[in-house]
């Protein structure tokens, strides 16, 4: 096809690649973007997880919260956030909408597979003097380790592609390449960036895959 | 020239009574246009999704390759999608019916075939004792037995799609989207918040309803939760 050729040629022109707006700077921003927000999402989602797992409470939010996040669009979020105050906060209303839609995979994820340790597992280690805190780390989140990685996957997955949307709303990544293209009516930059951006996503869920799978066996899982 | 009234429209406040008596027909017309985008998209993908997971259910090496494609195809972010669909299909309604297909069809498909595999070998056996041929055994046990799984599918797949049918508003087809475009471009506070509550709206109405049709095509479920 004409349309993938043109794609091709501008994917394989140097000058596309480099300057403020080259392909080069949206992929470092698109990394910087999901990476810190990732950072960001476990350290907020995970200890509440693992936390609220360990005391078995608060399960029907941990759950459902997940449902929540997909009725909720992530334009309008995005939208509505750079509309607020904090829109004059440069990259602010991007990490927080990313961050906002990272959480509930992690929340979900992390509290099934704390839920989801063998209840007779747990009884053994009580009643072989643990602590609650050593039953956490010892025994608790070893097991669920499967679980709360699946989530961190889903999570990463997530926020490469609400980071792509962001572009819709001003933010920087690879998005940009797309809603560029939109607006000087060029399919081949639309289509470009699309592959950019689809292929990003397929590497990250393929690392994740694959860090899951030659990992220590503590980290596979039975499913 | 007239004074500048002096109403919430020109204090641009989020929660506006003004804007939804005055804009009620270009609401309207958006929630017409999102809730057909996500029907033709969802009932389009229904059809390709069920006979896919009959086949990948009864001729197991195609489960692999079906399954492996649906997964790759949920992963490319919504933007990109529409995006990539842009040579075939141009700015128009079907480009975006196509990408919302697409990922609608990925849901779909990994539910009924969980659903057809959970049902019990047992169940099957007894239908052909009872002299049930192959397709009868599909139409009349494997599929209601897969139902439950089915609807929470197609509950998912419609939740999600009518979320994503927002990025259609970069072809000019995302029906609340679209509000929420131009909105952001003219700082049209009362016109985002209104169509983003719609949207959600939608989303939770929707569900419920799909909820309450699986309670009434699934009786049985009831009564063993009961």
């Amino acid at each position: 096809m004409n349309t993938l050729g043109a794609a091709w040629d501008w994917l394989t022109d140097p000058g596309n690649w480099s300057g403020a707006s080259g392909i080069g700077q949206r992929l470092l921003e698109h990394l910087y973007l999901t990476g810190v927000c990732l950072a960001l999402s476990c350290l907020t989602a995970l200890p509440v997880a693992l936390i609220l797992g360990h005391l078995g409470r608060g399960g029907a939010l941990a759950v459902n919260i997940s449902n929540i996040g997909r009725a909720v669009p992530t334009f309008a979020v995005l939208v509505l956030l750079l509309l607020s105050p904090i829109g004059g906060y440069g990259a602010w209303p991007t990490v927080i909408a990313l961050v906002l839609f990272a959480v509930p995979p992690l929340l979900t994820n992390a509290y099934v597979g704390m839920r989801g340790v063998d209840r007779d597992v747990v009884r053994a280690a009580r009643g072989m003097g643990m602590t609650g805190r050593q039953l956490l780390s010892g025994v608790e989140i070893p097991l669920a380790l499967p679980l709360i990685l699946t989530g961190v996957r889903i999570a990463a997955v997530q926020l490469v592609a609400t980071a792509t949307i962001a572009a819709l709303a001003g933010g920087g990544g690879l998005g940009r390449i797309i809603t560029a293209g939109f607006n000087l009516a060029s399919t081949p930059q639309v289509v470009a960036g699309a592959v950019l951006v689809a292929l990003f996503a397929l590497i990250v869920e393929a690392l994740f895959v694959l860090g899951q799978r030659l990992g220590p066996p503590w980290a596979r899982g039975s499913g | 020239m007239t004074a500048t009234p002096d109403d919430c429209l020109a204090r641009n406040e989020w929660i506006c009574g003004e804007y939804l008596s005055t804009r009620r027909q270009i609401l309207g017309d958006a929630v017409v246009q999102h809730l057909q985008l996500t029907a033709v998209s969802v009932l389009i993908a229904l059809a390709v999704a069920v006979p896919l997971a009959v086949a990948a259910r009864r001729w197991r090496w195609t489960a692999g390759p079906v399954l492996g494609v649906t997964t790759v195809l949920y992963t490319i972010p919504s933007l990109a999608m529409f995006s990539l669909l842009l040579p075939l299909y141009g700015l128009s309604a079907s480009l975006v019916i196509a990408g919302l297909a697409l990922y609608s069809l990925t849901l779909l498909v990994r539910n009924i075939l969980a659903g057809l595999r959970a049902v019990p070998e047992e169940t099957r056996q007894a239908a052909r004792g009872m002299g049930y041929g192959p397709i009868r055994l599909l139409l009349a046990v494997e599929l209601p037995l897969a139902l439950p799984a089915a609807m929470a599918g197609l509950r998912i797949a419609v939740v999600s799609a009518v979320s994503l049918v927002t990025i259609g508003a970069i072809v000019g087809y995302g029906g609340l989207g679209n509000l929420i475009y131009s909105g952001m471009n003219t700082y049209f506070k009362a016109q985002v918040l209104t169509a983003s509550a719609l949207c959600v709206i939608i989303a939770v109405a929707a569900d419920l309803l799909l909820l309450l049709v699986q309670r009434y095509v699934t009786p049985w479920t009831r009564a063993v939760s009961a």
